[in-house]
């Protein structure tokens, strides 16, 4: 992964670089050297599911629970030892941890203050961060007297103040409702590529991730599954953790073919290129999205056998859920098992191939588009 | 690049570098740290030793010799003497102190008036024996007529074991105790727990009319030292009390009295931190609840129990811990009722029996660590309950449900204005029953016993000393035990230590503080008999209940406080004094005042203590009660509690303003 | 600025008034502490008269009962507080001499004392000022009210007619109950002492803690009967209590107010001074003025409200008797009252 990365950024200057980060608790393994180079002004995106270590992975950075072992340089400078104070962040949290009895511009002075700065220099600051993040005249008011996510963008402001060159956002939205969620993601965005402040977020919102983050690291039981931009994220799942983790995939049990085919039951599929030893146990994955109808086989009755190294075979549509843009239609086929599987159909296809509940439709496996993977201990 | 960085480089293990506030918290958990060792746990150590050190006749190291007449015999033991006769049975041998066995046991033919002369000698230098009360402690042959042998009693040597432990257990009348304090114990706790809930629940949750009222008696046994409901349970319900009838022939000395004065001291210390339990909860949780159609009484059941369940449990066990070690009341009221922490003055003060006063000390010890684990259990479950998000509970009106609680604290208040007013009338009688005339004669402390009016200021230096010392160490020390990442053992050790003095008895902590302090070898000598051991005596012996109010404020705050602040560069204690402390605010002052109006109220802690120039308020109320001076005793309590009420006062006035300041946040 | 100003000169005041109380002190050339069990009302009085001929000395009094003043001395035996022990029960002193914590000092004019009121060795430990004598307090008030004869005996005391109505202090607490029992003891031999007491239990309503209490709660009508000592009825009885101070029959415990000298003090000459004077005639007058008993040859005269066959009936108090087998007359006493007083 470093390796790819290297070659991605090979030019871009590397803000922060940790190196085999460890974290132990007792026994227990919260972080397992984990490697990661984060790019000036990047926006990079801790996700996974709770007690993946990203929270761990965020503190140690900021040095609230300073790793086992493995360094974090910061700016070119060997920070992994040094207390939080030593360091340069500013940094947001879920519970967003304002000072309840000061009020907002109080709040957000309070880095300021005691600092080289004069008394007229923190009332400019403190106004221009209000402007900032939206909340101009509300610089009077107690914290308990805003909505969460007013409070959210007074606490964005107050790690923001000193101007650090690490951001540090430790679930930020997750405490606030959806709608307010969604509006503020953007926000968040525009702030941060508008002072391109190199930013670390964690989430366990793979939504929020894909649409807010410059490169995703995706982790699970402390170690880092996969690292990309979202599309790569999306697009190029790198294990099956990521693939079932990340969107909707649908999922087949079967065994490796050779380098890029793959079977389920006894149909073979021809496939990304993978490295699995051949007749090994595999499950073969694909997203709803990716698979492609087709309409010459529309209105026949049943689903025919498939073809040997076809990728293309009938299915039997099962079900169908509306999504308001989209179909989601569900299909069966024999050879494939059990396993049903969803694609995700425009309203004109849906129209226009006649696709209704009982029907079957010709559908495409694209082998591009095919992913075969270890199984999984876990599969999330 | 970094596939060579990777490849090369080993992964070094970390040695997380301290900051300048990591090293400040750390200098500061060491000097609390040090405070709670030297003021309790060496003390403590020094009245368990005595608990161990025993007394027993070495028969063994008295040698006689007796001349009949025909020259001297050889000589023989007491041991030799004892086998022979079994005069003193092996159970008899196990002593105090102050054990004496006489020599003449030994000879069963002894008569004063016989011609036999007696020698007798210690073998090895360990023990003593007395000629009348003549101490003789050397080795040498001493002789004497058989007239003069009968005045001889032999001394104990002292070793360490558990024979104190055995003789304490073997005494019916001691053990008994053990069962009638935790009788009175839980059955105070129950009903004083019960009203406080009540109490607190109407003055947190309706829109009653004369809240503040309400709080003020409320707050009024803890100005007063905890024996004066005793001797207004005298004037009310005595032989001559004004409504015996009241209680059907029953006495009131004895359980009836302890428990009740019992309930009406330790009042205000569970309603202090059921009240803060209560105010700390979320609105936000009423507000599903409403709107989740809950009955008033699924919501009492559903969220607010189990909202203020931490300080329930907490109160109880401050309740049940503060009667089983308080001494003064059962004393004034406790008639022939024995209680535990009697026993010990009864033992220390009556039999000079250091030794079984420790014993009996160490018995009480127990509820101490079976509170402690409450403690711990209940901490483990108690989620931080009150972010900086959640909002405080406003009450709505409710007509029938505020007059219910109207009528509730009326009854209550009823009884604590009662008390107390009883106490004023007695004080300001003549001669109770029969000069009823009103007369300042009993104001008269100077030719009373207890230390005069002199005892009286020295009790209000006490307050404002430890108010001021106590308030700081206390918050300190609960925001090193709250607030600090890391050493986890040390910080346990703290909470033990900060949780040990409520079960203390302050008769042994006082001892204990005799053991320790007056020892010569002790570099703290020069703290023993000044102003300065009584502060210190009284910090710790209120240590628990600060502590705990103290912690109960810190846990609302946000976790993430101390992360914010040093990702912004400023100290830890820009944070304590710009948010922190104005958050905690009302707690601190809580806590400044809880310690003053103890320090004026406290009798236990500080009796063995007082020097000449230091004698106590309280402690002459105890004197003068104990002397009979009853009327008196009442009146220097009175005077305690007006002092008390005008330092509520002052403390209000400032504190509004100050409140003002600091908390116009809670308001939404 | 103006209210930062005010805060300040605030705390300044405070802290000044806080270190006037705590150094406010008269100066005079010697401090001597004093530890004693006097009543309260006599301490001043005492003072003020010996300050009259030694001006330069000051007493400095720790005032409380003799078992607290008892308990504090032992304690504090490896590093005493006190100078001088002053008026404390000759029986307590006993103890303490046990112990080694006295200086003798043979006081100027102790020729002038009655032998049997200081300590028989060539030096004396101790010197005894006065004698306190038990009394029974009797409330005619009350008595009226429950129709109770006035007792004459000690064993009137157990007739069933007083049950409930008699109180007397816990000699485990009390140097005065210890009195009481001790002369009971002696008086009645050992089996028959325990018998009196047993019978006595029966109609004892409860122990107090302390010697006075009895009386002061007959006085206050709490209770008919005080078992106490006659000094305090008399002072009662002086302050308008509608009481009689009966003195049994067989004859009634008595025990020495007595003052001895710390050992290891280092103020020998006052402590000296002060021992002189409190044998002196002056001061014995003075304790005359409440007790009946002094130890001065020949200047007693009666006082107020004693009854006068007070002096005839002390009893020979044997006080080794009462020092060496007082252990064991408390664990008995413990053993056959205390266990027994829980309420039925």
């Amino acid at each position: 992964m470093s390796e790819q990365q290297a070659v991605n950024n090979e030019n871009a200057k590397h803000y922060l670089r940790i190196d085999r980060l460890t974290k132990m608790f007792g026994d227990f393994t919260a972080l397992d050297k984990v490697s990661l180079d984060v790019i000036e002004g990047e926006f990079i995106f801790f996700l996974g599911p709770s007690g993946c270590g990203k929270t761990t992975f965020l503190r140690a950075i900021a040095g609230l629970d300073i790793q086992t072992s493995g360094t974090v340089h910061q700016a070119g400078k060997d920070i992994s030892a040094l207390p939080p104070s030593e360091r340069d962040f500013g940094i947001v949290f879920q519970s967003y941890a304002l000072f309840p009895n000061l009020t907002c511009e109080r709040n957000i002075a309070f880095g300021l203050e005691n600092q080289k700065f004069s008394k007229a220099d923190i009332e400019n600051r403190v106004s221009e961060l209000l402007e900032m993040v939206g909340l101009p005249d509300q610089g009077k008011k107690y914290p308990a007297q805003l909505s969460g996510g007013q409070q959210q963008r007074i606490a964005l402001a107050r790690a923001l103040a000193t101007s650090p060159g690490l951001l540090l956002l430790d679930e930020p939205l997750s405490a606030l409702d959806a709608k307010v969620r969604v509006h503020l993601r953007h926000e968040i965005k525009e702030l941060q590529q508008r002072l391109s402040v190199t930013t670390v977020m964690v989430t366990h919102d793979q939504e929020e991730a894909l649409a807010m983050a410059d490169r995703i690291v995706v982790m699970n039981q402390g170690v880092i599954e996969q690292i990309g931009t979202p599309t790569e994220i999306y697009r190029e799942p790198s294990s099956l953790f990521v693939a079932d983790f990340i969107g909707a995939m649908n999922q087949f049990k079967g065994k490796a073919g050779s380098k890029n085919t793959a079977t389920v039951g006894d149909v073979t599929f021809a496939s990304q290129e993978h490295d699995l030893q051949q007749d090994t146990p595999a499950v073969i994955a694909i997203r709803p999205e990716d698979i492609v109808p087709h309409s010459d086989g529309a209105g026949s009755q049943g689903a025919t056998e498939l073809g040997p190294t076809e990728n293309t075979f009938d299915a039997l549509v099962e079900e169908m859920e509306f999504l308001g843009s989209f179909w989601r239609v569900s299909l069966s086929n024999a050879s494939l098992g059990d396993a049903s599987m969803v694609i995700d159909m425009s309203i004109n296809a849906v129209r226009q191939m006649d696709v209704a509940i009982g029907n079957s439709i010709k559908v495409e496996f694209p082998s591009n588009r095919l992913w075969v993977f270890p199984p999984g201990a876990d599969t999330g | 690049m970094t596939a060579e960085i990777t490849a090369t480089a080993s992964v070094p293990d970390i040695r997380p570098k301290t900051s300048k506030d990591d090293r400040t918290m750390i200098g500061f958990m060491l000097v609390i740290g040090l405070y709670l060792i030297v003021a309790l746990a060496l003390p403590l150590y020094a009245m368990l030793s005595k608990s161990f050190s025993t007394y027993s006749f070495e028969l063994g190291n008295f040698e006689f010799a007796v001349d009949k007449g025909e020259g001297w015999s050889e000589p023989v033991t007491a041991l030799a003497l004892n086998q022979d006769l079994q005069v003193v049975k092996p159970e008899e041998l196990a002593t105090s102190s102050d054990g004496r066995l006489a020599a003449t046991v030994f000879f069963s033919d002894f008569s004063f008036r016989s011609p036999t002369k007696y020698r007798l000698r210690q073998i090895r230098l360990e023990s003593s024996f007395l000629v009348g009360s003549k101490r003789i402690a050397d080795t040498e042959w001493h002789e004497f007529e058989s007239n003069q042998f009968r005045r001889i009693v032999l001394r104990p040597s002292s070793a360490t074991g558990l024979e104190n432990f055995r003789t304490y257990f073997s005494t019916p009348a001691l053990f008994r105790s053990i069962e009638n304090s935790l009788f009175i114990a839980f059955l105070s706790t129950m009903i004083t727990v019960s009203l406080a809930f009540g109490f607190a629940y109407a003055l947190n949750r309706s829109k009653m009319r004369f809240k503040g009222v309400f709080r003020l008696i409320a707050m009024a046994p803890i100005l007063v030292p905890s024996l004066l409901p005793g001797i207004a349970l005298v004037y009310l319900f005595g032989n001559q009390g004004m409504i015996k009838g009241l209680l059907f022939g029953e006495s009131i000395y004895g359980p009836i009295g302890i428990v009740i004065g019992s309930v009406f001291f330790t009042f205000p210390h569970a309603l202090i931190i059921i009240t803060t339990a209560l105010a700390i909860s979320d609105s936000r949780l009423y507000e599903a609840a409403i709107s989740l159609r809950a009955s008033r009484w699924r919501t009492f059941w559903t969220v607010t129990i189990p909202g203020a369940r931490y300080g329930l449990i907490s109160a109880a066990f401050v309740v049940f811990n503060l009667v089983i070690t308080d001494f003064g009341l059962p004393k004034v009221i406790g008639g022939q009722y024995n209680m535990l922490a009697v026993d010990i003055y009864k033992q220390v003060i009556g039999q000079q029996n250091f030794e079984m006063g420790a014993v009996v000390s160490v018995v009480l010890l127990i509820p101490a660590l079976f509170a402690f684990s409450i403690d711990r259990y209940v901490q483990k479950r108690q989620v931080a309950v009150l972010s900086s998000r959640s909002v405080p509970f406003e009450a709505k009106p409710h007509k029938r449900f505020d007059l219910i609680c109207l009528s509730y604290c009326l009854l209550v208040g009823i009884f604590i204005v009662g008390i107390i007013g009883v106490c004023q009338y007695a004080a300001l009688i003549k001669f109770w029953p029969y000069q009823l005339s009103l007369s300042l004669v009993n104001y008269n402390f100077d030719v009373m016993d207890g230390g005069g009016w002199a005892s009286y200021t020295n009790s209000i230096q006490l307050g404002i000393y430890t108010a001021i010392a106590g308030t700081i160490i206390v918050f300190s020390g609960a925001y090193v035990v709250e607030k600090t990442n890391g050493f986890f053992a040390t910080r346990s050790a703290f909470q033990f230590l900060a949780m040990m003095p409520m079960a203390i008895p302050g008769l042994v902590l006082g001892l204990a503080y005799i053991f320790f302090f007056n020892d010569p070898a002790n570099p703290l000598n020069g703290l023993y008999a000044t102003m300065g051991i009584l502060v210190v005596c009284t910090v710790t012996h209120f240590y628990t209940v600060s502590h705990l109010t103290a912690v109960t404020a810190l846990k609302q705050m946000d976790r993430e406080f101390e992360a914010v602040a040093s990702s912004l560069k400023q100290p830890f204690y820009r944070l304590v004094s710009r948010v922190t402390v104005p958050v905690c605010m009302p707690a601190i002052l809580d806590i400044s005042i809880y310690l003053f109006v103890n320090a004026m109220t406290t009798v236990s802690a500080v009796i063995f203590l007082y020097a000449p120039d230091t004698a106590l308020a309280a402690i002459a109320v105890l004197n003068m009660d104990d002397a009979g001076d009853v009327a008196p005793a009442a009146a220097m309590g009175m005077m305690i509690f007006y002092t008390n009420v005008t330092a509520r006062l002052i403390h209000l006035f400032v504190s509004r303003k100050l409140l003002q300041k600091t908390q116009a946040w809670r308001l939404r | 600025m103006i209210r930062r100003v005010f805060k300040k000169s605030a705390l300044i005041t405070c802290i000044a008034a806080i270190s006037m109380f705590a150094f406010a002190n008269p100066a005079f050339a010697v401090d001597l502490t004093v530890y004693t069990a006097v009543e309260a009302e006599d301490l001043k009085r005492y003072a003020e008269t010996f300050n009259k001929e030694h001006p330069d000395i000051n007493i400095k009094w720790v005032r409380d009962s003799t078992g607290i003043v008892t308990a504090k001395l032992l304690a504090e035996k490896n590093n005493p507080q006190a100078d001088v022990i002053w008026g404390i029960a000759a029986t307590s002193l006993l103890i303490m001499k046990a112990e080694g914590m006295f200086v003798p000092y043979k006081p100027k004019g102790i020729e002038m004392l009655d032998p049997k009121f200081y300590d028989s060795d060539a030096t004396p430990s101790w010197v005894g000022m006065d004698a306190w004598v038990a009394a029974v307090c009797f409330n005619t008030v009350e008595a009226a009210k429950y129709n109770l004869p006035s007792p004459k005996t000690w064993w009137d005391l157990t007739k069933p007619v007083y049950k409930g109505h008699v109180i007397m202090p816990n000699p485990n607490s009390s140097g005065t109950g210890f009195l009481d029992v001790s002369s009971w003891l002696q008086m009645f031999g050992e089996t028959g002492g325990w018998a009196y007491m047993d019978a006595l239990h029966e109609n004892i309503a409860r122990y107090t803690h302390s010697g006075s209490k009895p009386c002061k709660l007959s006085a206050s009508g709490e209770i008919p009967i005080g078992v106490s000592f006659a000094f305090r009825g008399a002072r009662s009885k002086d302050a308008g209590a509608p009481i009689d101070i009966i003195i049994p029959r067989e004859g009634i415990g008595w025990d020495l107010e007595a003052s001895a000298i710390i050992a290891g003090t280092d103020k020998l000459e006052a402590a000296k001074t002060l021992m002189d004077w409190s044998i002196s005639k002056t001061a014995m007058e003075m304790y005359n003025t409440a007790y009946a008993v002094v130890a001065y040859k020949g200047i007693a005269k009666p006082v107020r409200h004693f009854p006068p066959e007070t002096l005839s009936r002390l009893i020979d108090n044997d006080f080794d008797f009462a020092a060496n087998n007082r252990k064991r007359i408390l664990a008995e006493w413990q053993k056959r009252y205390d266990s027994k007083s829980d309420p039925k």
